[in-house]
């Protein structure tokens, strides 16, 4: 193995030019791909810091009177998952209203009744996305004594569904960007193998087996797909770094959130994933040339 | 035949052809090599002397007819088993075939990696033989830094640094001047005495005559024209 790893590293010394080639395009498609997944990763943080992690409010009609208590909280625990239920009054409401407006709330002074509804405060103990809560919400909204449900579902739904978009694009382009690559990388195997044909030619006279000439080709290919990838994490790494702190900085003063790297997980899977490019690109360059 | 047998035959020619593009280079050849022999095989240019090596190692398939290397059928050996059967042969090129981006010593010692040995023993049998043809000092050269002689000792030592029991030399003095034509010569017969069986193609008759002792094989037009025992 060894031999094999100073053999392919050797090859990359006497091609230096097409193996930058390779490799920068391998790490400009991970850098794509890696931009992608960060965006992912924090808009969907975000959005679950908007959906407040799974918590919904129910308002109930103004018929609800406090013994239909149970009999309403045992039917929404018999619905689904419930971590937390809390009762809100609609004085309790009221109460904390004019504590949340604390100086401007002197014209609620004025009201002749409590114009807010009773409600129940729930959290869901398990979900994996605001379209489980959303069905979770209509199940409520279909009790007699509920008026509605309200948990993120005007702007945050047309939120997800621009983000959905944006997701399907976002799969394409890597789609794009995997191939572009693959292709690049093949073809520098193809080149690298042309200008060693004569190399090759000899290894077969003196016994060679097609594993030992084929090997430090496999070597390059995944050398420069873990290469590319690195660079292309790096690249992103720096950019993140760099403009990060000033966007954090920008968004918290509208909501509250950190945009954060990617995560080690997703790294090691980029990693794995443009080594695996390398490798594959080279399998596919090989099979056609010695088949 | 059955008295041929009994002379441990290493390499046995059954009728073979070859036919390239409708025109036949080799034409019903029947020939017995027995271990240890020293063939030269002698005519002129287009003769049909290269490609009967090559049919011997397997650079080209034969047309009609059967080959038996050591027993081997060469029409039974798979691809995957080819590189064993190449490595019986030790082979030197009119043009060397070293790779001129690899030193002396890595064209060499490619060899025996691939054969899979171990890097001590590389070093030991590549050094070995790197002294005996004298090219110890241009270990580390690139072939192109080297003179034709110079390469042709370098092609002779990758053929045997692996100790093959057949040796099979197409053209090796082709492209030499006379004196270090006979130092290859020279070589490759001292390598014989060690008990290898040598295949020398080559249209130079003259410089062969005057050094090798063995069993000359004419060809002409693809067929054997007559065989001489040179003592």
């Amino acid at each position: 193995m060894t031999h094999f790893v100073k053999k392919a590293l050797a090859d990359i010394r006497s091609n230096r030019f097409l193996n930058l080639i390779t490799i920068i395009t391998i790490s400009l498609s991970i850098l794509v791909v890696s931009v992608f997944l960060l965006f992912f990763e924090n808009a969907s943080r975000v959005i679950e810091s908007w959906n407040q992690g799974g918590r919904a409010m129910i308002y109930l009609k103004k018929d609800f009177s406090l013994d239909m208590l149970p009999e309403l909280k045992a039917r929404i625990n018999a619905l689904g998952d419930i971590d937390e239920m809390i009762y809100i009054s609609k004085t309790q409401a009221l109460d904390k209203l004019k504590k949340e407006m604390s100086s401007q709330s002197a014209f609620l002074k004025t009201l002749k009744e409590n114009p807010l509804p009773d409600a129940l405060e729930i959290r869901m103990k398990s979900y994996n996305s605001f379209e489980e809560v959303q069905k979770f919400a209509q199940s409520i909204k279909a009790i007699g004594i509920v008026e509605d449900v309200e948990y993120g579902q005007g702007w945050l739904g047309k939120f997800l569904k621009i983000f959905n978009l944006f997701k399907i694009t976002g799969y394409a382009m890597c789609s794009l960007f995997f191939l572009i690559a693959l292709f690049i990388t093949s073809n520098t195997v193809r080149l690298a193998f042309y200008s060693r044909k004569l190399e090759v030619e000899i290894m077969r006279l003196v016994g060679a087996t097609e594993t030992f000439i084929k090997a430090p080709f496999y070597v390059e290919g995944l050398l420069q797909g873990f290469l590319g990838g690195v660079l292309g994490l790096s690249v992103l790494l720096i950019t993140y770094l760099t403009i990060s702190s000033g966007i954090t900085q920008s968004l918290a003063s509208y909501v509250y959130f950190d945009i954060r790297f990617l995560s080690v997980k997703i790294i090691v899977l980029i990693i794995f994933g443009s080594t695996f490019l390398g490798w594959f690109g080279c399998y596919l360059s090989l099979k056609q040339i010695l088949k | 035949m059955n008295d041929k047998n009994n002379k441990n035959l290493i390499i046995r020619l059954f009728n073979v052809s070859k036919i390239f593009g409708g025109k036949s280079a080799l034409k019903g050849i029947t020939l017995d090599i027995e271990q240890g022999e020293f063939i030269f095989i002698s005519g002129p240019s287009g003769a049909g002397k290269s490609t009967l090596l090559k049919v011997l190692y397997l650079a080209e398939k034969v047309s009609e007819g059967q080959i038996l290397i050591d027993g081997m059928n060469l029409a039974r050996i798979s691809s995957s088993r080819l590189p064993l059967l190449r490595r019986r042969f030790g082979m030197v090129f009119q043009d060397f075939k070293l790779i001129p981006n690899r030193t002396v010593y890595e064209n060499i010692a490619l060899v025996l990696e691939a054969a899979g040995e171990k890097p001590s023993y590389i070093r030991k049998k590549v050094m070995q033989v790197l002294r005996t043809t004298g090219m110890e000092k241009k270990l580390k050269a690139l072939p192109p830094t080297l003179s034709g002689g110079e390469q042709q000792r370098v092609a002779v030592a990758r053929a045997v640094v692996g100790e093959p029991s057949i040796i099979l030399a197409d053209e090796p003095t082709g492209s030499l001047d006379s004196k270090s034509a006979q130092a290859i010569l020279d070589f490759l017969m001292e390598y014989h005495k060690k008990g290898a069986t040598v295949l020398i193609a080559s249209h130079n008759l003259h410089l062969l005559e005057s050094t090798v002792r063995g069993r000359n094989i004419e060809i002409s037009e693809g067929t054997i024209k007559r065989t001489v025992t040179m003592l």
